[in-house]
């Protein structure tokens, strides 16, 4: 099964990517001058308008045109973090919006200059908030990684109709197939669970 | 190669193709939302029943579909249904049962999270009125309901209209197997792309002023 | 009393959206000193002292903490804003306390009061941990020191925002309503901890509804109305013989408070 080596890196490459330029692009959504913020809204909600589909084929036609040589995996890696990028900003903006404005003044009225600020005060608390929505990202990218097999790469899914075209056990194969994207997909939301527990402090 | 020459003509070529393409993706997402309102709703009941065997067995519905991909599910229902004998389904049918069973799951948690948070007293007071319990249900909780998950519903013809490009991998002609017949026939792949994004982008904020104006209209109740 | 001047405001002028909150506000604040300002919600008390500490930037006149301007310089007769970093470095000095306590509740009491002495300050976590056992201990929190936030009342969440304030050594503290949001029955505690703190000299600028405490903490007491120091004076000339109209109206309010204490 190296079809699942290609799910399981697709979808932890997406995922990092995501979370990394997601929570990025959410500061600028936040707290970025007018231009910036503006610039990162509209990529934001174009991206969450376009179908994922649409997005990977876009990126590996595009690509190529522009002479940007990478191989199918990748385009669809940038294809699918791109699309989960904005995801990530919006629930990190929803985040912020919710931790009450008196925690930012506190911050302040002690002397945390705004880098320190986001980083001892508001991602603590963000991250506990954005926690749901990411685990629902990181599902949402995980079941997106099939997508990659109509722009031809071996993930589990063609892999698996691959194998069918050989042996003839369809039914066999797309339950076996159906058992391992449960699996994978139930461990993420269990372990999402697991640390929205972990980072309760409070109830309010 | 930076210098791109755009030639739009392809597309002015194909406006109509274009445009069946994309009422055939807005046909299946109603579709889908309809069936898939209708699944949820009985699902929601279920998922609530006294009885656990019932409710059990929707819980797993609902987390085996939040986890399995949507593909997946359609290349089943397409190529395996066959397979055990099931052949009286086209690829329009295919796709709009593979959706709807997914919508039903999403829409089961929505329509739960709605009714559990329909206040007592409403309930308590068409009880006072000695309204039966089916026309508590029809009179008042399902219309308060309602209006309580308009905007989950919003959303939700929104990601299926999105959606609804998947029914490309099986050759159905929506909006992103033209972007891409056009792609392959003509090779005027920035062309075909932006216009397939334009139109999915506008319809869906078509889709989401559309239905805020409902929502506005039904808002009276809070 | 030779004291210095510790915080100078003059002319200062705010206005959210066309609307005035400040008309002009002059107010000294000697080294030592407590002073209060009091008035009807909507007076600009709290707008003010907000600027004090740049959570709002004053449009017109002047802050001056130790003769520095807060939050702008002068060049060649213009505003200039200062830099984010100026900016928390004058917000360093200057301790604030908030109506909602505000109190950080990923962190423990501890953590809350040693987060600004290791980032801000740049002390050791050993030294940050054993000033903020210190002020935990002043303010009667220290067997509480590992609790969070949810864990504590309102007057202790209260008292650690307190030392959260005071640990930092600021030149000048301020309290914003403190105990507006608590339950009568918790007032007391956090007025205490006031007190105490006043009583060892640290320079205080309140805003409160505490007329009683206002009254015997205070050295001087300003009476804000729509946005201008209508009244200022010591306690008792404020509150023993107020001349002013408005304010002896305002202060009826509070008459039932005041026949039953001295009485």
């Amino acid at each position: 099964m190296s079809g699942l080596g290609a799910t399981l890196l697709s979808s932890a490459l997406s995922i990092v990517m995501a979370t990394v330029l997601g929570v990025l692009l959410g500061v600028a959504l936040t707290y970025g001058w007018i231009g910036l913020r503006l610039a990162a809204r509209l990529y934001v909600d174009v991206l969450r308008g376009i179908p994922l589909l649409v997005l990977i084929l876009f990126t590996y036609y595009g690509l190529a045109l522009f002479g940007v040589n990478v191989s199918a995996f990748w385009a669809g890696v940038i294809a699918l973090g791109g699309f989960a990028t904005a995801h990530v900003a919006e629930n990190f903006r929803g985040a912020v919006s919710s931790i009450p404005s008196g925690q930012m003044e506190a911050a302040k009225s002690i002397g945390l200059p705004f880098v320190n600020r986001l980083r001892y005060v508001v991602l603590p608390q963000a991250f506990r908030r954005m926690l749901p929505p990411w685990v629902n990202t990181a599902l949402e990218i995980v079941k997106g990684t099939t997508l990659l097999s109509i722009i031809g790469v071996v993930e589990l899914l063609l892999a698996s109709q691959q194998a069918m075209a050989r042996n003839y056990m369809i039914i066999d194969f797309y339950l076996f197939t159906g058992l391992v994207y449960v699996a994978i997909n139930f461990t993420l939301s269990r372990i999402g669970a697991r640390l929205e527990r972990r980072f309760t402090f409070a109830r309010s | 190669m930076i210098d791109y020459h755009f030639d739009w003509t392809v597309i002015t070529r194909n406006a109509g193709f274009l445009a069946d393409a994309l009422l055939l993706g807005l046909g299946l997402a109603v579709a889908s939302l309809a069936i898939g309102c209708l699944i949820g709703l009985l699902a929601a009941y279920a998922r609530l029943s006294r009885w656990r065997l019932l409710s059990g067995a929707v819980w797993i519905y609902v987390e085996l579909i939040r986890c399995i991909p949507l593909l997946l599910l359609i290349f089943f229902l397409y190529f395996g249904l066959p397979e055990l004998g099931v052949r009286f389904l086209d690829k329009f049918e295919t796709f709009v049962a593979a959706l709807s069973i997914y919508a039903g799951a999403y829409m089961c948690e929505v329509f739960r999270a709605g009714l559990e948070s329909i206040p007592r007293q409403y309930v308590e007071a068409s009880k006072a009125i000695g309204l039966r319990p089916w026309q508590r249900q029809r009179y008042v909780v399902l219309p308060v309901m309602f209006r309580i998950t308009l905007p989950s519903i919003s959303n939700n013809l929104i990601s299926l209209f999105k959606d609804t490009s998947l029914a490309a991998a099986i050759a159905v002609p929506e909006l992103t197997f033209a972007a891409r017949q056009i792609n392959a026939n003509t090779f005027r792949v920035m062309e075909a792309w932006l216009t397939a994004s334009a139109l999915y982008l506008l319809t869906a904020y078509a889709i989401a002023i559309a239905l805020r104006q409902v929502e506005r209209r039904y808002a009276a109740i809070r | 009393m030779t004291d210095p001047i510790l915080l100078q405001a003059r002319g200062v002028t705010k206005s959210f959206g066309g609307v005035n909150v400040l008309k002009g506000i002059d107010l000294d604040v000697l080294q030592g000193q407590v002073v209060s300002l009091i008035g009807a919600s909507g007076s600009g008390k709290t707008t003010f002292l907000r600027c004090v500490n740049l959570l709002e930037e004053h449009d017109g006149g002047e802050i001056l903490l130790d003769g520095e301007p807060i939050g702008y310089r002068d060049q060649g007769g213009r505003r200039v804003r200062l830099s984010e970093a100026r900016v928390s470095a004058q917000r360093a000095r200057i301790g604030m306390v908030f109506q909602q306590f505000n109190l950080f509740p990923h962190l423990t009491a501890s953590g809350n009061v040693t987060l600004g002495l290791t980032k801000v300050l740049g002390k050791s976590k050993a030294e940050a941990q054993e000033i903020a056992e210190h002020w935990l201990d002043r303010v009667g929190l220290s067997a509480h020191s590992a609790r969070h936030p949810y864990e504590l009342s309102g007057g202790q969440q209260q008292r650690v925002a307190i030392a959260r304030a005071v640990a930092m050594q600021p030149r000048l503290l301020l309290f914003d309503e403190v105990t507006s949001a608590l339950d009568p029955e918790l007032v007391a505690e956090v007025l205490t901890v006031m007190r105490s703190l006043a009583e060892s000299g640290m320079t205080m600028l309140l805003v409160s509804h505490e007329m009683l405490f206002v009254r015997e903490v205070s050295d001087h007491v300003l009476f804000l109305e729509q946005g201008r120091v209508a009244v200022e004076g010591p306690p008792s000339q404020v509150f023993d013989q107020p001349e002013n109209e408005r304010l002896r109206s305002f202060l009826g309010r509070f008459h039932g408070l005041f026949g039953a204490s001295s009485a």
